[in-house]
């Protein structure tokens, strides 16, 4: 069987910038699988600018942002084989992969870094009744369709779900010359980012409708139109506030999914939160040498955290690779209080890097709150925080220095005044 | 008196800009971000514009492209009139120039993606 020090699992942002940083750490023999034909995953079909701020401070489209992490793997010679899709992987670390030009294929790594990102949330998983006409589309399809391979996507558009890939679409298919009716958000707040909210439809005078549902579809070959509702607190349509929307077109933008059939089958914890694999602050799932980055980890706002994260995986598989440095005990960090989750989920204080980033995101807007951390019961940390939205990934960087010795518990939470 | 949201962070505060006397006056921002952001929403609004233009004889069919720079924002429309009409011929490579005065900008049209010929 042919082996790798290192096998990553996805050639997107997460597994492109993985690979980098192995590299640069002393791994020579790295190999990127890449399921698509061209390396770069989602970001080839974000061709709006605003990527890069913080990785290369300026604002750059996606496809600019992916070539110049492309291309600094081409100067690595960091090998890669496209149009190879991953089909298992064991807790051995061995890798099936089938290829046209290979076809199928073992490989056996001492490491593992799983980047596969995610995927939409479809309209099966959404329980929308009425007929299954042609012209609903999630919006990252459509973004495909359009940005990719040229299509127009429709005339007449409702957009279900304020995500930001539906604000972004929104934007596109006006430029394009359709005409978008309605965004309509389940939740009385958006799941998108600020900016895109007033550069993708307040430019545009796109209204978005909040606390609203799309209860009806019409329509046999094509999309005829959908009915809007309001809906109460409890999400349930409210009865007489229903509102016909004729279209030809309904974009669902209603949440990701990390993409993780491969990491079930290695039987490590997940979290029911993220749907992601539990890691450690070395970004380590419960399978030694496995590690994660990126959407499959959980999902991001910015690339440029997925770049920052990516690199840490890659750094740690690394000294994984090269040393083989046994996990030492580590503590459980406890969200609640309006924090719904944290990555990574799991801290070995002992071993632990000068600082770590905790990255997590909230359960509700919440305005002048404070993001408490508590070490074995007492606070540490408490940061005040005008606002806090489930839609902006909020982060708190740990200090070694700062936490006690020997650490038994770890807490993140939000508090009042 | 127009009505913005800020987009300088998370909080998104609700700006309410006035013209008094040939001034601007801006109610509602809670930093000195939001009220620089709102005159200039006000002054000279501008967005950079991405969109794709036809490809001929490369690996793909559509190329992406951005305006170099910002442009004013009540041109959009007339910038994606141009770039509609625009195809190239493969190859491609980010940065080159597809347009050097897009809708009497003076900005460029630029390409964001590397198109090899097939």
């Amino acid at each position: 069987m042919r082996t790798h020090d290192l096998i990553v699992i996805g050639g997107g942002p997460a597994g492109l910038a993985a690979a980098l940083s192995a590299r640069r750490a002393g791994v020579q023999d790295v190999l990127i699988l890449e399921r698509d034909h061209v390396l770069g995953g989602i970001l080839n079909q974000c061709i709006h600018n605003g990527f890069g701020l913080h990785t290369f401070k300026e604002e750059l489209t996606g496809p600019e942002y992916a070539a110049r992490f492309i291309a600094q793997v081409q100067e690595e010679s960091i090998p890669y084989r496209l149009g190879a899709t991953v089909i298992s992987i064991s807790r051995e670390k061995c890798v099936t992969y089938v290829s046209r030009e290979e076809g199928l294929v073992q490989v056996q790594a001492k490491a593992l870094i799983l980047a596969m990102g995610c995927r939409e949330r479809p309209r099966g998983a959404l329980n929308i009744p009425g007929s299954r006409p042609a012209g609903i589309f999630s919006a990252g399809t459509a973004q495909r369709l359009m940005n990719v391979e040229g299509y127009e996507v429709g005339k007449e558009v409702v957009i279900l779900g304020s995500g930001d890939i539906g604000l972004i679409m929104a934007r596109r298919m006006t430029l394009e010359g359709a005409k978008v009716k309605v965004v309509a958000e389940l939740m009385p707040y958006s799941g998108g980012l600020k900016r895109n909210i007033v550069q993708c439809l307040d430019d545009f005078g796109i209204p978005l409708k909040l606390s609203h549902t799309v209860v009806e579809i019409h329509g046999k070959e094509r999309l005829t139109g959908v009915t809007l509702a309001q809906v109460d607190e409890n999400r349930r349509p409210i009865p007489g506030t229903e509102e016909y929307y004729a279209c030809d077109t309904l974009l669902l933008s209603v949440g990701l999914l990390p993409e993780n059939e491969l990491t079930r089958a290695l039987d490590v914890s997940m979290s029911r939160v993220t749907n992601g694999p539990e890691v450690d602050d070395r970004l380590q799932t419960d399978c030694e040498g496995v590690f994660a980055c990126g959407n499959v980890l959980h999902v991001h706002d910015l690339v440029d955290y997925v770049s920052e994260e990516a690199a840490l995986a890659g750094r740690n598989a690394a000294a994984y690779i090269l040393s083989r440095q046994p996990a030492g005990s580590v503590v459980k960090i406890t969200a609640d209080s309006g924090v719904r989750y944290t990555v990574p989920q799991k801290l070995d204080p002992e071993h632990m890097a000068d600082t770590v980033t905790v990255r997590f995101r909230v359960a509700d807007v919440y305005r002048d709150r404070f993001v408490c951390v508590y070490c074995n019961g007492e606070r540490i940390r408490r940061i005040k925080k005008r606002v806090l939205a489930p839609g902006e990934m909020e982060q708190v960087i740990l200090k070694k220095s700062e936490l006690p010795q020997p650490l038994q518990s770890l807490r993140i939470c939000t508090e009042v005044e | 008196m127009r009505e913005l949201t800020c987009i300088g962070c998370p909080l998104g505060c609700s700006l309410r800009v006035f013209e008094e006397n040939g001034q601007l006056r801006v109610e509602g921002n809670t930093c000195p971000r939001g009220e620089a952001y709102a005159k200039n929403e006000v002054l000279c609004p501008k967005r950079t514009v991405t969109s794709t233009v036809a490809i001929h004889g490369g690996t793909v069919n559509r190329l992406s492209v951005r305006t170099q720079t910002d442009i004013p924002k009540d041109k959009i429309f007339a910038c994606m009139e141009q770039i509609k009409a625009v195809s190239v011929e493969a190859p491609a490579a980010i940065g080159d120039v597809i347009l050097p005065d897009v809708a009497g900008t003076g900005v460029a049209l630029i390409a964001t993606k590397d198109v090899k010929k097939k």
